[in-house]
């Protein structure tokens, strides 16, 4: 498979070694390649559920609207 | 509904348990307060205003920003967005550390991973950002206040902002987002301001408004320059020009919490990527947006736009040309549709409406509304007495 580099900040980089250390994860590059492929998915799923990252869960929009009435915006 | 700068509307407030864990972690690390400016830049890197900016810019992004506008990931960014190390401060800061950020009442509102210590050149970052290092200028000002020694690293909000007034009118990019979808308003104008809205700006927002579905007043009520008009000053007279001269189901005032740069053409483009982020499709850019003195052209901040792929930037800006009253035409105009010479046009100039205002005398209405001539004689008659 073909692969590609790609640049993290060191200091993240050395906080990623320190939680490899203590799992079953053989190296930094396992790890972020695994929690990369999680979040790609959950990211793919939404968007084919019609959502975004940035979609704001039916509590929270409710809240909002509720602030938003209470300061007469709506 | 438009997406966020860098695609992603950022959110860097801890809540709940976790919350609560950094909090009293917080508590024992290294303090470092803040000034006004970088507070304005807590917050609104906090709730999202600076997406993609998850914390203050490192080395690399700071340079991008100094040398071509963009972060070292891609995406366009005109203003560095800096903390300094303070003045009285002789602890070596290192990489990997955690911060506590605390505001002037020594409260903690954020901790920081610190990626980088870095040394900058102020004199080149106020020669590439602000066009000069004339210490009149109120950002060169700003850097002559502050050390050169930066901390780049994410940020995670603890403790959002208290502020003491217009907590009815602040809205974070997520709730105007929330609003303009309530309100079925799929393309709103952005209307910055750190001044009373006169005739000029009102026609210019009306035009506007003409194309849009909706108009987002949104005035600057961060740091700024000493004699500006006060923030509650400002607000009546918007409160005052709305109530009676603007369709008020098409309209939205919101508090923009960000320090003022006085950054011109650099600005624009800052004022524009982060209206976007609050979910506004346009921006007026008039003349001399975000001027100070006679650092920039009069239509450098429309000019800059060129330099940048449209998708890029992605908000629309609407620039607009000088506006007055013109009397031949009965009517607000620009010299894009007025063939009338000077001595038609009302015009007058900031330092004689202040001297009117001072005295008492109302400027015309064709200059300014009466109920905000009103606001103001007020305000500039209590500064005399």
């Amino acid at each position: 498979m073909e692969k590609v580099t790609i640049k993290i900040p060191r200091s993240l980089y050395e906080k990623i070694q320190i939680i490899v250390a203590d799992s079953g994860f053989s190296s930094p590059t396992e790890f972020i390649v695994y929690v990369l492929r999680d979040l790609v998915g959950e990211q793919l799923r939404a968007r084919e559920a019609g959502k975004t990252a940035d979609d704001l869960s039916p509590d929270e929009i409710a809240a909002i609207k509720q602030r938003l009435r209470n300061l007469g915006y709506l | 509904m438009i997406q966020a700068h860098g695609g992603r509307l950022i959110d860097r407030l801890a809540k709940g348990e976790m919350r609560e864990a950094m909090l009293a972690k917080a508590a024992e690390l290294p303090q470092v307060q803040l000034n006004e400016r970088e507070v304005a830049d807590v917050e609104m890197i906090g709730c999202g205003a600076m997406s993609p900016l998850e914390g203050f810019m490192n080395h690399e992004d700071y340079q991008g920003v100094l040398d071509n506008m963009h972060l070292a990931n891609g995406p366009v960014w005109p203003l560095p967005i800096t903390l300094a190390v303070k003045p009285d401060n002789s602890r070596q800061y290192k990489v990997g550390e955690q911060i506590a950020l605390i505001d002037a009442n020594r409260k903690i509102i954020a901790v920081m991973d610190i990626e980088d210590v870095y040394q900058v050149d102020h004199n080149d970052e106020a020669k590439k950002v602000y066009l000069t290092d004339d210490e009149n200028h109120p950002s060169v000002q700003y850097l002559k206040s502050v050390t050169n020694t930066y901390l780049g690293g994410p940020i995670t909000v603890l403790n959002k902002i208290k502020h003491d007034e217009f907590n009815e009118f602040r809205l974070e990019p997520k709730e105007t987002r929330v609003l303009f979808k309530a309100k079925g308003w799929e393309t709103i104008v952005a209307f910055q301001t750190r001044n009373p809205i006169h005739r000029a700006h009102e026609y210019l927002q009306k035009c506007a408004l003409e194309q849009v579905d909706a108009l987002l007043i949104h005035p600057l009520m961060g740091a700024t320059k000493k004699g500006d008009i006060p923030g509650d000053i400002r607000m009546a007279c918007y409160k005052a020009l709305i109530d009676g001269y603007y369709a008020t189901d098409r309209v939205a005032v919101s508090i923009f919490p960000a320090a003022m740069r006085y950054g011109g053409p650099r600005e624009a483009i800052f004022h524009a990527l982060v209206r976007k982020n609050y979910g506004c499709t346009h921006i007026i850019i008039g003349r001399d947006h975000a001027g100070v003195g006679s650092y920039y052209g009069t239509y450098d901040a429309q000019k800059i736009f060129a330099q940048f792929d449209r998708d890029e930037i992605d908000i629309t800006p609407m620039m607009f040309e000088h506006s007055f009253f013109c009397k031949k035409c009965g009517n607000m105009a620009s010299i894009k549709t007025c063939p009338h010479g000077n001595e038609e046009h009302v015009f007058l100039s900031g330092t004689k409406v202040r001297e009117m205002l001072s005295q008492g005398q109302r400027p015309p209405a064709e200059f300014t509304r009466p109920e905000v001539a009103d606001i103001l004689m007020k305000f500039y008659q209590s500064q005399n007495s």
